[in-house]
């Protein structure tokens, strides 16, 4: 099968692409071969780094069977930095049946949020660190719900994010029917709010969101919560503010801080959370 | 293998022509699929999903994460030093009530005299037991009404702070202990 694709295509591979990240790169039947070939290729010429993975593995067709660590190990002269890159190449090379959620590989659409060595953070944006041997430990968001291996269950969290109401709600028409404008200054307050992506890290890693997240909002929330009540064009700031104002929804943040210090993005929701609790008080 | 795919592109062909839909019923009779999906309602859907949520494990949270941030957080130590002297203040109380009834001598001379006779490393150590939770209640409750001021929330500064009102507190701790 490997002849019928033109091998003028395979040269051309060959040659464009760095010879370490040859099975990542090369989709498609044909080209695992070449990815073979290339990958001996590659370990004759630098001594294998090894890496070992231990990946928490949780399978919903046998629930009976307890969650269990399962090692992998790779070459790291073959896979790319990311925690994600070497997930992917598990998936593909040695465990096709590791689950877990990816999509953009860039820290735009927090699909792999996921627990790497105690922290929260998005694996396509976690280096792999290759100065030591140590083994790296992957586990899914902490206290979530698992549907499989590292893919949690999210339905809480996106319904505490609608029940903030997350949109513009405002009566008076702009004064020129066109749009709703603002100062410099007043958009500058949305800075560090609006590039939340809601990938769960910060929440996920908070304890107070642990033990109390059926009435306690998080921090991924809140600091959505703040970005509308920040947000100059929105007329319902009271509204919000009241929805906020009990014991529950906002006050179970004990400032422990460990959302600002886990948010992939560089955010900080404690102190989104800091300036509500003063807009609450003042 | 070739000849499969060569077989399949001609398939492809033949269904890609619009006049040759019916031509291929045949061939749509003959194909076998390994793997089948059966239709469902949406409240079988809702079934399933409520049977497979009963199952769900809750992924581990505190043991696995990052023990400097679980175990050297300044609010969980904060709440327990600050419990831990309510109480203390809530059973002393109580005993001191109780003292006469039950016949302990709980009078500020039997303690002064009690303490007295100790060596001083176990004077001192039952002193650092009281006196670090107290520096480190004091000074981190400052440090969280910085926090409600919204005051050093940057990520390093809150790295950085952290262990310095961990530094700060067994210092001032073994001072009172020690050196009081």
């Amino acid at each position: 099968m490997a002849a019928l694709r033109s091998s003028s295509a395979r040269v051309f591979a060959a040659a464009s692409r760095p010879a370490f990240r040859p099975v990542v790169a090369a989709r498609g039947m044909a080209n695992l071969a070449d990815g073979a070939t290339q990958s001996q290729q590659a370990s004759s010429e630098q001594s294998p780094k090894l890496k070992t993975f231990q990946i928490y593995r949780w399978n919903p067709d046998t629930p009976t069977e307890k969650p269990r660590m399962q090692s992998y190990t790779l070459d790291l002269n073959k896979t790319g930095p990311m925690v994600l890159d070497a997930l992917v190449r598990i998936k593909n090379e040695l465990d096709p049946t590791l689950t877990f959620r990816r999509s953009c590989r860039e820290g735009i659409c927090g699909s792999c949020a996921m627990n790497i060595n105690g922290t929260n953070t998005l694996a396509c944006l976690c280096r792999i660190p290759a100065d030591n041997s140590a083994e790296m430990k992957i586990y899914p968001l902490p206290h979530t719900y698992v549907v499989k291996d590292l893919v949690p269950d999210l339905t809480l969290f996106y319904k505490q994010y609608k029940s903030i109401k997350p949109y513009l709600q405002r009566d008076t028409p702009s004064p020129d029917g066109k749009e709703y404008r603002q100062s410099k200054a007043d958009r500058k307050k949305l800075d560090g709010l609006y590039e939340c992506i809601l990938c769960a890290c910060c929440s996920t890693s908070c304890p107070s969101y642990w033990w109390n997240s059926e009435e306690y909002l998080g921090p991924a929330i809140l600091l959505q919560s703040y970005r509308w009540l920040a947000d100059s064009r929105d007329e319902r700031t009271a509204e919000r503010k009241d929805a906020l104002n009990n014991s529950m929804s906002l006050y179970r943040c004990h400032t422990i801080l460990n959302c600002t210090r886990t948010c992939p993005k560089g955010l900080n929701p404690g102190l989104a959370i800091a300036n509500i609790k003063k807009e609450l008080a003042f | 293998m070739l000849a499969q795919r060569a077989g399949t592109t001609a398939l492809r062909r033949v269904a890609a022509a619009p006049s040759s839909v019916f031509k291929l019923a045949p061939f749509a009779a003959m194909q076998t699929r390994p793997i089948q999906t059966e239709r469902l309602t949406p409240a079988d859907e809702a079934a399933i999903l409520a049977k497979q949520r009963l199952n769900r494990p809750v992924s581990p949270h505190l043991e696995i994460y990052d023990p400097k941030q679980t175990w050297f957080g300044g609010s969980a130590w904060q709440r327990i030093t600050g419990a831990s002297f309510s109480g203390a203040l809530y059973a002393s109380a109580v005993a001191y009530l109780a003292a006469p009834l039950v016949g302990w001598h709980l009078e500020s001379a039997s303690l002064v005299a009690a303490a007295a006779a100790l060596p001083v490393a176990v004077k001192g150590a039952l002193k650092f037991l009281v006196a670090w939770p107290f520096v480190f209640h004091a000074i981190n409750g400052v440090r969280h009404l910085a926090f409600d001021l919204g005051i050093g929330f940057s990520r390093a500064t809150i790295i950085k702070t952290g262990w310095y009102f961990w530094g700060a507190s067994i210092v001032g701790g073994v001072y009172l202990a020690f050196f009081m």
